[in-house]
């Protein structure tokens, strides 16, 4: 009997291959783009903990050098020789790899890969460990054990290997280890050009990239909730199209029970292969994405992403997952609903959503009540988190109430509209609001997703360029590396009557935040150029008078301060903030001091950049070189650097726009499947009017002139909650994850031309079905007539 | 026997009030016997045939389909016996449009396990349907689809067979001769029927006639 | 003393690893191997010997405080070599560690550390003395006169040593041999030290006084291989005389045995394998292992049958290598007090 039954409804999908391949490549397409996704961030997160692990960083509190980055291997035997036990670290470039070399003998935590070098026979004090990209890049220049655990880009080895790699005989950090003897000689006397930079000071990259990531999960999620749109919408049509077949089958004696569940066997199998094919497109649209992604992170927070794409269980398994239960709860309901069905129901096919004014109505309802959340939420709740839930209220809330607005726009035209024809076509498309509904909020969503993300993007490219000009106003940058050559450099410029920018900097901790503490030499430039987002008249004189400093967003945000607070730069010394600066893709708290309150402060250190106002930027440069013998690659031009800030910048949307692009086909996938799905159930509605003299032909141009105009419809609603997603972008959620609120700008021809795609992906979902409309055989349309269902 | 129907009630709820459709009915139908169920629209001719076809309950009085109780049975039970031991044959042929006619043919019989090849070729033949055995429903006539519908239930070997306006669909030429067909498979395998008709004509074709009036054998 | 061949064994692995650290192969033909005959030269051979695989200085002490509460209290530095040899920097293929403990009769101490060779950060001169690794050292003028002092995130400890007698030299001359297969090493004490300073304990500072013993011992093919562990007893009797011996346990359940008789005045006399002997009378679960606590400890050569009791059972070394190693006192034929060191109970 099951063999026969399962013949019987797995002949439906062979008599209707549309429909499996609908069923199947919505699934695909929702695991996929969640999967792809959710692999990107897994092989990105494997990354930062590699790093994490291998480097020792985050970890453990280190010891730095107070200036430059380099520690005399002496410093590190009078540290051990008095009691302070610590590891040393070697970390240099060799070419494109970061060579890290550590002492095993005394390191806490090992080489950090998953090799265990105690077991591992191969592992010698004269090879390196490398993830097999890596490795690569190391062929020929020492032997490499492959260790896929190892951070990207990065080679680890015993620390006597790397100091001859690198031609180095001093150390760049030293991990503290967490056990230290009872007593020990203050750091100070042992060691008095190093500085102790507690664990969770040091970077965490994997913090700082969270917010990239959640951007990427988002628009991850909205694909997946698109995707089973498309999985509601098939598996709905199958029911109806199966609901004769079903009686058929119960009346020939098999009993409920068991179709229940050789359904449920045959739609979770399928959903099961549709989702293993959404997670081999999810492989490769990770792949493919990926080096975008690396590219985008790296260049906005120096973090290393691996380029291979490993096939990790926690992004495959939870995509299955959600496709699975995905199609479980659409199944659910269908499941019930032919349980509750009589075993001599009308076999008349209905439409799979009811229309009836008062599931509108619910929608309605339910949408006021999420918009209507969003307003308090805003208000009254901090957090990335409370700006996700924002945003979901929003894009749900406008979503639910597009069929009933849609529903009245259509009655409106309906009324003002005379002409018999027209007067059907509104009331027509009306009719089949309920069945495009689904279809239509998923394109919804994904219009209103591209209008947020292209308004923020936008606006970020013009915060972010006219940042640079204020940033990159000096036209040469010199790094200098020694005291001597800081000095000569400024008599130098002094004597060729050249405006010089000396820049100080060092990191400290100001109210508990990591900050980059710079004193600046205020002049002309930094009057001109820069743009404050809130001063006091006067800031730059106040900060030029030791008596203020200018503080960055970064830092006013989180430390809660603002203009006229009082910022406590050490025990002794607090200012008030005179201006609070923009400051656009760095994560840290700056604080800007006057050169001479730096130097009260910091007697040690020396300028080590200056910035140079200079005409003649080309002959500068190689006079400096000449006269001064700072080398050329010290000295870096404006111009190559705005240009490389805004590559990596353009980089940085490249992955939301292709998720752009994916959600948007996969609305329009959506609107193609509903529209097939409704095709049967129009030739009946279709019918009357074609045998009241309108064509064949006409009824297909004006299928695909419904679509277009529902899409248009749609785009129109599509503008205020896409603004209202970029708003939340902007002002919510950057300044949760990054710090920074980025004013928002609006671009109209942009939205237009979203519009116009919008409307191009409704006509291209509607060509098909409109196709076969025009194409449907009289005798079909007759039959309507003839046989009484 | 076959069919036995006990002072068999039946009501149905609308929404505002109780409406009995059948107000006692009871009758028996023996092995290779045939019968015609006859009345008015509304009189509760459907009805009786599917409490008879175990499609559905009677509210009281007590039905025997080849000595089970159906009133004592469960769902499943029904469907068990639905399978071996009825065939239906509806005036909407209720064929599977996803499987070829072959296969909505021997689908009964499969269903229950025991398709003989043999016994079905001899009515595919009886009943013209040759020619059409590897088409899939949508492409046949309604006279065809009605004959398929007919060989399907034959084919199942049951002890009883349903029809409810089998003919209806059909012209008069193809009626009479597909009817004619009926009684002589029936004939050979002593299979108990029962026909709802408003035709005289194929009533006069039975053994015997009931007749129904608002709910009442007459 | 030899907890060292089981670290060494542990270590062994790591060995294989590190040796390429020095660019040369894991034969251990390299390495130099102890003669039987030996000649020693001083103050030389208080210093390293590269050449040779294993090597250490390990010192015990049974120490008093003024209000007569026993202590004990270890201190040891240990050399591997990962090849023969020493080089500079970062490819001396010698590794150093050291291990400290502090029993109390109810709590133990302990701590470790590790160091590479080469670089400064641990080593031994020879003369001045000096044993070092980061902070710890063991240092004086001559190998008589020496100061001590260690310290972990607990306890620590600054003593002071004098040498009340001669050096010892265990075995034929200082030629110890370990297994009936030959394996041996280069053995000699100093047993005669008085100690005195300060244990730090996380309760306070305590001074204390008492005796310690040094052991120095090198080889290079340290242990057979069916050797699994060994109870290792240094043992001070009232009556002057002191007694060393150890037993190597065999996996077929046989034992290997050898001691040193050290006469009240001084006399040595060796005894080979069968003369000692000490079998366990009770154990103590510590760190979920039985370990033997209570022994009843022969030599009936010297009419010696006693009672060696650990003054805390619990004096488990949970370091990198697990051992046991506390002081113990002694009853029976003889009194006394003294060490005892467990290896190899799984």
């Amino acid at each position: 009997m099951i063999k026969s039954c399962l013949r019987a409804l797995l002949s439906h999908w062979r008599r209707n291959p549309v429909q499996l391949f609908a069923y199947l490549a919505g699934l695909a397409l929702a695991t996929a783009l969640w999967s792809g996704v959710q692999a990107i961030n897994s092989e990105a997160r494997a990354s930062y903990d590699a790093a994490a692990t291998t480097l020792g960083e985050g970890q453990n509190n280190l010891l730095i050098p107070k200036q430059g980055d380099r520690i005399p291997q002496d410093v590190y035997i009078s540290l051990r020789r008095s009691g302070w036990l610590v590891s040393p670290v070697i970390d240099g470039r060799l070419g494109d790899v970061r060579l890290v070399g550590v002492d095993l003998v005394t390191s806490a935590t090992g080489l950090g890969g998953d090799t265990d070098i105690n077991q591992s026979t191969n592992f010698t004090g004269e090879t390196l460990l490398a993830n097999p990209e890596t490795a690569q890049n190391l062929a020929g220049i020492a032997e490499v054990i492959v260790d896929a655990s190892i951070a990207p880009g990065v080679a680890v080895g015993d620390i006597g290997l790397v100091q001859r790699l690198l031609e180095r005989d001093d150390l760049t950090r030293l991990i503290l280890l967490a056990d230290q003897p009872i007593a020990q000689p203050s750091l100070g006397t042992i060691a008095p050009d190093l500085r102790m930079q507690r664990a969770q000071q040091t970077t965490d990259i994997a913090q700082l990239t969270n917010s990239f990531h959640l951007n990427l999960t988002a628009f991850g999620l909205l694909s997946f909730a698109v995707g089973l749109f498309i999985v509601h919408s098939t598996i709905g049509l199958a029911f109806e199209q199966r609901r004769g077949m079903i009686r058929t089958l119960r009346a020939l004696g098999v009993p409920l029970r068991t179709l229940v569940v050789l359904i449920t066997v045959e739609m979770m199998i399928l959903a099961a292969i549709g989702a293993g094919f959404g997670i081999v497109l999810g492989y490769l649209i990770a792949a493919f994405l990926l080096p975008d992604v690396a590219a985008t992170v790296r260049g906005l927070y120096g973090a290393q992403i691996s380029g291979t794409l490993e096939l990790r269980a926690s992004w495959w398994v939870s995509g299955l997952l959600l496709a699975l239960v995905g199609t479980a709860v659409a199944l659910s309901s269908r499941i019930w609903q032919i349980s509750q069905m009589p075993l001599l129901a009308s076999v008349r096919p209905r439409a799979w959503v009811i229309a009836t004014a008062s599931r509108f109505r619910l929608q309605t309802i339910g949408s006021i009540i999420l918009l209507t959340a969003t307003v308090p939420m805003t208000l009254f709740w901090d957090g990335l988190l409370a700006g996700f839930a924002v945003l979901g209220c929003l894009l749900i809330g406008a979503a639910l109430a597009l069929p009933a607005l849609a529903a009245d726009v259509l009655t409106v035209l309906q009324k003002n509209t005379v002409a018999p024809v027209w007067s059907w076509f509104w009331a027509d498309t009306r009719q089949q609001l309920p069945g495009l509904s689904l279809a239509l909020m998923a394109l919804l969503l994904a219009v209103s997703a591209n209008i947020g993300v292209s308004t923020m993007v936008s606006s970020f490219r013009l915060t972010f360029v006219s940042f640079l000009d204020q940033r990159l106003a000096p036209e040469l940058f010199i790094q200098v590396d020694t005291a001597d050559q800081s000095a000569a450099l400024e008599t130098y410029l002094k004597s060729r009557n050249i405006e010089a920018l000396p820049l100080l900097r060092t990191q400290t901790t100001i109210a508990e935040q990591p900050v980059a503490l710079y004193g600046v030499r205020v002049g002309q430039t930094y009057r001109d150029s820069w743009v404050f987002l809130d001063e006091t008249p006067n800031a730059w004189e106040q900060v030029a008078g030791n008596g203020a400093v200018v503080v960055n967003e970064q830092l006013a945000r989180r430390a809660d301060l603002w203009v006229g607070d009082l910022v406590q730069i050490t025990p002794d010394l607090a200012l008030p903030i005179s201006a609070v600066v923009g400051d656009y893709g760095n994560p840290k708290g700056q604080v800007i001091l006057s050169e001479t309150v730096f130097q009260n402060l910091h007697p040690d250190l020396y300028p080590s950049q200056f910035g140079v106002r200079t005409q003649q930027a080309v002959q500068l440069r190689s006079d400096i070189v000449d006269t001064l013998g700072i080398e050329d690659n010290a000295i870096i031009d404006q111009s190559a650097v705005k240009a490389l800030s805004l590559a990596i910048f353009e980089r940085t949307f490249v992955v939301t726009s292709a998720l752009n692009i994916l959600t948007l086909g996969v609305a329009s996938f959506a609107i193609l499947m509903s529209l097939l799905t409704l095709a049967d159930l129009r030739v009946p509605q279709l019918a009357p009017v074609w045998a009241l003299g309108m064509t064949r032909r006409r009824l297909g141009w004006l299928e695909l002139l419904r679509a277009v105009l529902l899409a248009g419809l749609v785009f129109v609603c599509a503008i205020p909650m896409g603004l209202g997603l970029a708003w939340v972008l902007l002002t919510i959620i950057n300044v949760e994850a990054f710090g920074w609120k980025l004013p928002m700008y609006l671009f109209p021809l942009e939205y237009i031309q979203l519009g116009g795609y919008a409307m191009i992906a409704a006509f291209l979902a509607a060509m098909w079905p409109a196709l076969r409309l025009m194409r449907t055989p009289p005798s079909t349309l007759l039959r309507v007539f003839a046989s009484e269902r | 026997m076959v069919l036995r129907l006990e002072a068999v009630q039946k009501s149905f709820h609308d929404s505002e009030r109780v409406v009995p459709v059948l107000k006692g009915v009871s009758f028996d139908l023996e092995a290779g016997q045939t019968l015609a169920l006859r009345g008015e629209s509304g009189s509760g001719k459907s009805t009786l045939l599917h409490i008879a076809g175990a499609l559905e309950a009677a509210d009281a009085g007590r039905v025997w389909v080849s000595g089970h109780d159906l009133t004592q049975m469960d769902d499943g039970g029904r469907a068990a016996l639905r399978r071996s031991d009825i065939a239906l044959i509806f005036q909407q042929f209720n064929l599977i449009p996803s499987l070829t006619v072959a296969a909505n043919i021997a689908f009964q019989s499969a269903l229950s396990g025991r398709v003989d090849q043999a016994h079905i070729k001899q009515i595919v033949t009886a009943l013209g349907l040759d020619d059409q055995m590897e088409k899939y429903p949508e492409a046949l006539s309604g006279g065809q689809q009605q004959r398929v519908a007919i060989a399907r239930a034959i084919a199942a070997k049951p002890k009883l067979m349903l029809a409810d306006e089998p003919t209806g669909n059909l012209d008069e030429d193809t009626a009479d001769n597909v009817l004619e067909q009926m009684l002589k498979l029936v004939a050979q395998t002593g299979t108990a029927l029962m026909v709802v008709t408003h035709s005289p004509i194929i009533a006069a074709r039975m053994d015997r006639q009931l007749h129904l009036r608002s709910g009442l054998l007459v | 003393m030899n907890v060292k061949l089981l670290i060494f064994m542990i270590f062994f692995p790591f060995t294989v690893m590190a040796q390429g650290f020095s660019g040369l192969g894991s034969d251990a033909q390299g390495f130099a191997t102890p003669d039987a005959n030996p000649s020693f030269s001083f103050p030389a051979d208080h210093g390293a010997h590269p050449d040779y695989r294993i090597e250490w200085w390990y010192l015990t002490a049974n120490l008093k405080a003024r209000d007569g509460t026993a202590y004990g209290l270890q201190w040891t530095l240990f050399r591997t070599a990962l090849a023969p040899g020493e080089a500079e920097g970062w490819q001396s293929p010698q590794i150093w560690f050291a291990h400290a403990a502090v029993t109390t009769p109810d709590q133990h101490f302990a701590t470790e550390r590790f160091a590479r060779g080469g670089i400064g950060q641990a080593g031994v001169n020879a003369a001045p003395f000096r044993a070092w690794i980061d902070e710890w050292a063991l240092e004086g003028a001559d190998f008589d006169t020496m100061v001590l002092n260690a310290a972990g995130p607990d306890f620590g400890y600054d003593m002071s040593l004098q040498a009340r007698g001669p050096l010892v030299f265990h075995g034929d001359k200082g030629y110890s041999v370990k297994s009936a297969e030959g394996q041996a090493s280069y053995y000699y004490s100093q047993p005669y030290f008085e100690i005195s300073g300060t244990l730090k304990l996380p309760t306070g500072d305590v001074e204390v006084t008492g005796d310690a013993w040094l052991d120095r011992e090198w080889s290079s093919q340290p242990l057979s291989d069916n050797q699994t562990g060994w109870d290792w007893f240094s043992l001070a009797f009232e009556d002057g005389a002191k007694l060393m011996g150890f037993q190597l346990r065999q996996t077929d359940g046989s034992l290997y045995s050898s001691s040193t008789w050290i006469a009240a005045d001084g006399t040595t006399t060796p005894y080979g394998d069968g003369a000692f002997s000490a079998a366990p009378l009770a154990t103590t679960t510590v760190k979920n292992r039985d370990i033997p606590t209570r022994w009843r400890v022969t030599l009936p050569e010297q009419d010696v049958d006693v009672v060696v009791d650990a003054l805390n059972p619990n004096a488990w070394m949970g370091l990198s290598i697990p051992y046991w190693e506390g002081p113990v006192s002694v009853s029976g034929s003889h009194t006394g007090q003294g060490y005892l060191e467990m290896t190899g109970y799984e």
